[in-house]
């Protein structure tokens, strides 16, 4: 390990920093285009070409307003919730590969770089790791403000969190049955190619339950709606972060789309082949830049279906959400799981009975 | 004709009737006091039923062994996104089990009843326009009614098909406005720009015909302010074509939904008993199954020469009171439509001149009809004496106007029965021993507008 190396990592977490930001920017501007036409509306249009500086506008109109703080607020937790919110946002990204790698030679030495923050062996469980830390700053926030809308939406956040994350959880081994390791670059290396020519060989096809389930659980996860009752408007005013303003409030905005992109990259890299996609027989540059294009037409893709549930569905109440959880995901995911084990047993080893 | 049943003339004095600090020291210090208005935890049994319900408060049953920290008080409102206005609940809440509720107005209390004492007749209407301000032209019509029931006067057919036509367009649109805004209190908030949407279409009827979006003080006492605007047809078949494209649009959104279904299916129950126990009219009551519509019951403006059917539910919960309102939507239309295709020709306000000025081109050839016109714009025109009570169905229940005159040109009295009034005294009942999603989508359902509560 000389300084290139160290420098390629900095360089790496610069870029998924940079990437996540512009990503957000883009993502909540898109959202707010995307939920306008479906409503009959225009959306931003005055700041920047078709209103794509809203975003931009709207940050830095956060970042100059006051930060007011309650009386009653537990001072320490209170400031500390908004960065808590952000720290595991941003890590999970360092794990998802956006493409295939390419070779530099820096320092006299040949490097094969890949488009992976970092590829831990652990991936998939970092991933569950850091999405069910994400939740401590929310209940953090919801418990330190001294308020009691913002308690009533922590105290959901803390069921909500737990009920969806077991459900996440046991959606995903089936992925990690078919791929047989939990590294998130070689599941995706494992769902290259096509089945006949024609079906690409993605998770979801074999294990369209599994993804079913893991999409309504990071909906949930991510507190987007119909699942946004930690924040619900109507109901506890803003939930969570009714007494945050100025850029702490920014850092929870943030944060949600920051998820949102999240979690949609990792659908698509775990159910969707990631960056995989046909390359016509390219090389070099064009065959580098094309799967990264996939990647994020995929993500993409998914965020739209995240932004069209939300123009569509009423939200549902808490009891519920509890019901859906614990009554229908985890006991599909369940039966899912030993179904798929038992397929992937007899690809494995044979049927019992030949 | 008249009976002579009228109230002997009350004398106009002005009594004090402020109490003092001195008179009742209690009364004073706590009214006033916000802060003093809290629930108290001890009720007795009969304060109980009168809050939840016979229903609910049979199981209450205060638990000593829950701490004071696991219940607590919530101020909802004045200022929160879902409570319509500025209404405020008091709700104790056990966890997110809402145990009980009370309801507080005033916060948005103008004194329109007593300002009416103050105008003329003529004049009342850009009053009691401002009440119910999302279905302003039940406000003027009834005023308009109870008016020339004290004034005995002929109102021509035209006049009467132009009110009955006015003013099941505004149901219609405060019906939009009352599913657009309950599927964004469920939290549906398409639903709440569609609902917006197909309203536009009959605001910008009523601009062309009243000159406003709201607040029109069109329907006056003798007929109407103005006639239909030339080439009012093709506004009605516009309406009457694009609205129910609009209503199928909401039925494909929410009828079936099964999110929609959960958040609304047996949430807010309130019995018939119970309705009619507390005066509580309109949607709400027709959704326990009570087909009390006053359209049928106590005909006005000739609404009787039209076919109509009243939309009645079975089991009083948030989902039926959303049935009756596309019901009614639809229902109202086709009462438009029937007015459109028969509307009778002639003028479009009485021909009795106490009433109604004389026509523009009078006043420029006699000198007696510009002093007419003058006195009855300056002085007004005189009412004889007596009370009227006059009721009509508004899109929220029985909204009635009760008016004493003592033979001026001004009412003694003036008292609205206001629909949104009665109606928010049932939601304790349909809130207890709910949970807090379900008490907003709840308040949405009753669809009180809370300048038609505290008026």
């Amino acid at each position: 390990m000389d300084g290139w190396d160290v420098a390629i990592v900095l360089v790496k977490v610069v870029v998924v920093f940079a990437l996540l930001l512009v990503a957000t920017i883009l993502l909540v501007w898109i959202e707010r285009k995307v939920v306008a036409d479906m409503q009959n509306r225009i959306g931003p249009e005055r700041a920047g070409p078709w209103g794509m500086l809203q975003t931009l506008a709207d940050g830095l109109k956060l970042l100059f307003k006051e930060q007011i703080r309650p009386n009653k607020a537990e001072v320490g937790m209170y400031l500390l919730a908004p960065v808590l919110t952000l720290i595991p946002a941003f890590l999970i990204f360092m794990v998802v590969p956006i493409g295939p790698s390419f070779t530099v030679t820096l320092g006299g030495i040949e490097r094969e770089i890949s488009m992976q923050g970092t590829d831990l062996n652990i991936g998939l469980l970092f991933i569950l790791a850091m999405s069910s830390l994400a939740v401590y700053a929310v209940v953090l926030a919801g418990w330190s403000s001294g308020s009691k809308y913002p308690l009533l939406g922590g105290v959901r956040a803390t069921a909500q969190a737990i009920s969806y994350e077991a459900a996440m959880g046991l959606a995903l081994v089936p992925v990690v049955f078919y791929a047989g390791t939990l590294s998130i670059s070689e599941i995706v290396a494992s769902q290259a190619g096509t089945w006949g020519g024609i079906i690409p060989r993605w998770n979801i096809v074999p294990l369209f339950v599994s993804f079913v389930i893991f999409f309504i659980s990071i909906i949930a996860e991510t507190n987007r709606a119909p699942f946004d009752l930690v924040e619900a408007e109507q109901e506890i005013v803003g939930g969570f972060h009714t007494e945050y303003s100025g850029f702490r409030f920014a850092c929870f905005f943030l944060a949600e789309y920051i998820n949102m992109f999240n979690m949609s990259a990792i659908a698509a890299t775990l159910f969707l082949g990631g960056w995989n996609g046909p390359t016509f027989g390219l090389t070099g540059f064009f065959a580098w830049v094309l799967p990264i294009i996939y990647f994020f037409i995929k993500t993409f893709a998914l965020i739209f279906i995240f932004m069209w549930v939300r123009a569509t569905l009423p939200r549902l109440r808490y009891d519920q959400l509890m019901q859906l959880g614990w009554k229908r995901l985890i006991p599909a995911a369940l039966a899912w799981l030993v179904l798929s084990a038992f397929v992937v047993g007899i690809r494995q080893f044979g049927a019992p009975w030949s | 004709m008249a009976e002579d049943t009228r109230a002997p003339k009350p004398a106009r004095e002005h009594r004090d009737v402020w109490i003092t600090a001195e008179e009742a020291p209690d009364w004073m210090s706590h009214s006033t006091d916000e802060g003093a208005q809290t629930m108290r935890l001890d009720e007795s049994q009969q304060r109980l039923v009168e809050q939840m319900g016979v229903r609910v408060a049979d199981d209450y049953v205060l638990d000593d062994q829950i701490s004071e920290d696991e219940r607590m008080i919530i101020n909802m409102g004045p200022q929160h996104p879902s409570t319509h206005g500025v209404m405020r609940l008091q709700i104790e809440l056990e966890g997110e089990i809402v145990r009980r509720v009370k309801p507080i107005i005033g916060y948005l209390h103008t004194g329109m009843e007593k300002t009416g004492e103050s105008l003329m007749y003529m004049q009342g209407g850009t009053n009691v326009t401002r009440m119910d301000y999302i279905a302003p032209l039940f406000n003027e019509l009834v005023f308009a009614l109870a008016t020339e029931k004290l004034l005995e006067v002929e109102i021509p057919p035209r006049a009467q098909a132009i009110r009955i036509l006015m003013t099941e367009l505004n149901r219609v649109a405060s019906h939009l406005v009352s599913l657009a805004t309950q599927g964004m209190d469920v939290g549906a908030l398409s639903m709440m720009l569609y609902g917006f949407r197909e309203r536009e279409l009959i605001l910008a009827f009523f601009e062309k015909t009243t000159g406003l979006r709201m607040n029109h003080n069109y329907i006056r006492a003798g007929g109407v302010a103005a006639d239909l605007p030339d080439g009012w047809e093709e506004d009605i078949a516009e309406i009457v074509e694009k609205i129910p494209i609009g209503v199928a649009d909401y039925e494909d959104l929410l009828k079936a939904n099964p999110i929609w279904e959960g958040r609304t299916r047996g949430v807010g129950v309130i019995s018939a008993e119970e309705c009619l126990a507390y005066g509580i009219t309109g949607p709400p009551l027709r959704a326990t199954g009570v087909d009390l519509d006053l359209r049928k019951s106590q005909p006005y403006s000739g609404i009787e020469q039209y076919e109509f059917d009243v939309a009645v539910g079975s089991n009083g919960d948030v989902y039926d009171r959303y049935r009756i309102r596309v019901q009614e939507i639809l229902q109202s239309l086709r009462i438009v439509q029937q007015v459109a295709n028969r509307m009778p020709a002639g003028d479009y306000r009485t021909d009795d001149r106490k009433v109604t000025p004389p026509p523009r081109k009078r006043i420029d050839e006699s000198m007696e009809a510009l002093i007419h016109h003058f006195k009855l714009f300056t002085e007004g025109f005189k009412v004889p004496e007596g009370e009227a009570y006059v009721a009509i169905e508004s899109p929220r229940g029985e909204i009635g106007c009760y008016i004493v005159s003592d033979g001026s040109a001004k009412p003694y009295r003036m008292h609205i029965r206001a629909p949104s009034f009665a109606n928010l005294q049932g939601l304790p009942i349909m809130l207890a021993d709910s949970l807090v999603a379900d008490s907003v989508a709840t308040i949405a359902s009753v669809d009180a507008v809370m300048g038609d509560v505290d008026r």
